[in-house]
């Protein structure tokens, strides 16, 4: 019983409870760093590491922190851990996809999904859960920016992770829509992909 | 500054880099609090004044403080967001004791403005590495600069806000399919503005 409840705990975040697809939070960074796989599976990483290490902090600390200053108390600890990931970032990424993340890194201290998982998961339960619970939700986030930014990238710059997909000796190549690397791509392919997920669920579950 | 830059600045922030189209900024309220003319314009205005303190504080912090004593990379993000959330808080309390009114139009979007990427975002970008036009003006330059930055952002910003309630209002009696029905035409809808706004790449 415990255990499938834990296992529970993790699977919610992938796809029930997908942080863009069904609760549409945490968007900004969604559209802004889709535009190639390499920038969405940083940022993903980045805001799995953020999110487990806040949901911890947030856990262990819940009994000491007041109810009245628990949202300071939560952006405080969250802007720790994003300070962190910046400077390992920076230390450990080649520049330029540091410089198309820009200012993408520090902004996940106001991504939605950390607060949101700190203040209605991670003050009330304990440290396991916490922890699956943040995996989930974020490993679902990155998910869907992976899928976004495959979408993106395979149709608008006709790569894939940089390299063409399109092999050399083939007589026709694939010209890029590259409206789709730029920001309206970013929203139309999001309503798309965002429309299929509902159908999809809609097809499964019924 | 002259009159010219000024100029300059409000077209860039207002139409050429504005904050939602362009940006990606700002997005949860707009997909959340556009469902009204009303309390679209409403957000609007609060971002739009928060947007502007926040600007003013945060670059006024960076120049005199963090580049001083060489704390940008270790201090800037917790910095930024305790100063934004201490604002938010501020004004609530000022405008709820001097200007009930307006408290009454506004209050429920206040709160909701700390965690807004927008304000976080503007004064992020004010002070980036990349803007290195904004870091060779004078403090006080820099500063009206910053502001005003800020505020029009804000406009950019409201102006995204109701142009897109004008176009959900529409939508809300519009037979769209059920699987695009919400925020999935929503975001369609602002492909397409955004794509209008792409005219405007390059004119500053």
């Amino acid at each position: 019983m415990a255990e499938t409840s834990l296992r529970k705990e993790f699977s919610k975040g992938l796809i029930a409870q997908n942080a863009i697809f069904v609760l549409v939070v945490g968007l900004c960074p969604t559209l802004a760093v889709s535009a190639s796989l390499k920038n969405a599976v940083a940022m993903g990483m980045a805001v799995i590491a953020v999110l487990a290490c806040a949901n911890c902090l947030v856990s262990v600390l819940r009994r000491f922190i007041p109810a009245q200053v628990r949202i300071p108390c939560f952006i405080v600890i969250i802007g720790s851990f994003v300070t962190m990931v910046e400077i390992i970032f920076k230390g450990e990424l080649p520049p330029e996809i540091n410089a198309s993340l820009g200012i993408f890194i520090p902004l996940i201290v106001v991504n939605c999904i950390i607060l949101y998982r700190a203040e209605s998961f991670a003050y009330k339960n304990g440290i396991v859960r916490s922890l699956l619970d943040a995996l989930g939700a974020g490993l679902g986030f990155a998910l869907a920016i992976c899928l976004l930014a495959t979408v993106r990238e395979v149709l608008g710059s006709g790569t894939i992770w940089g390299y063409p997909w399109t092999p050399t000796s083939w007589p026709v190549r694939y010209v890029p829509a590259a409206i789709l690397v730029q920001a309206p791509g970013a929203f139309l392919v999001l309503g798309l992909l965002m429309g299929l997920f509902k159908w999809l669920r809609r097809k499964l579950t019924t | 500054m002259d009159i010219a830059q000024l100029l300059t600045i409000a077209f860039a922030a207002i139409f050429v880099s504005n904050v939602v189209l362009a940006k990606f900024l700002g997005l949860c309220p707009f997909m959340g609090v556009t469902q009204k003319i009303k309390s679209a314009v409403g957000m609007g205005a609060a971002v739009t004044f928060v947007m502007f303190l926040a600007s003013f504080a945060t670059f006024l912090l960076y120049r005199t403080l963090l580049v001083p004593y060489d704390l940008v990379l270790p201090l800037k993000t917790p910095m930024f967001i305790l100063v934004i959330a201490a604002l938010v808080q501020l004004v609530e309390l000022f405008m709820r004791a001097r200007m009930p009114r307006l408290y009454d139009a506004l209050g429920i979007y206040l709160p909701l403005i700390t965690t807004n990427c927008a304000v976080m975002g503007v004064a992020l970008l004010n002070t980036a590495g990349a803007s290195a036009q904004m870091q060779s003006l004078s403090l006080l330059a820099g500063l009206v600069a910053a502001s005003w930055w800020g505020v029009c952002s804000g406009v950019g910003f409201t102006m995204a806000m109701l142009l897109m309630s004008a176009i959900r209002e529409r939508l809300a009696r519009a037979d769209v399919p059920e699987p695009l029905q919400g925020v999935p035409i929503a975001l369609i809808c602002t492909g397409l503005m955004a794509m209008a706004f792409l005219g405007f790449t390059g004119m500053v």
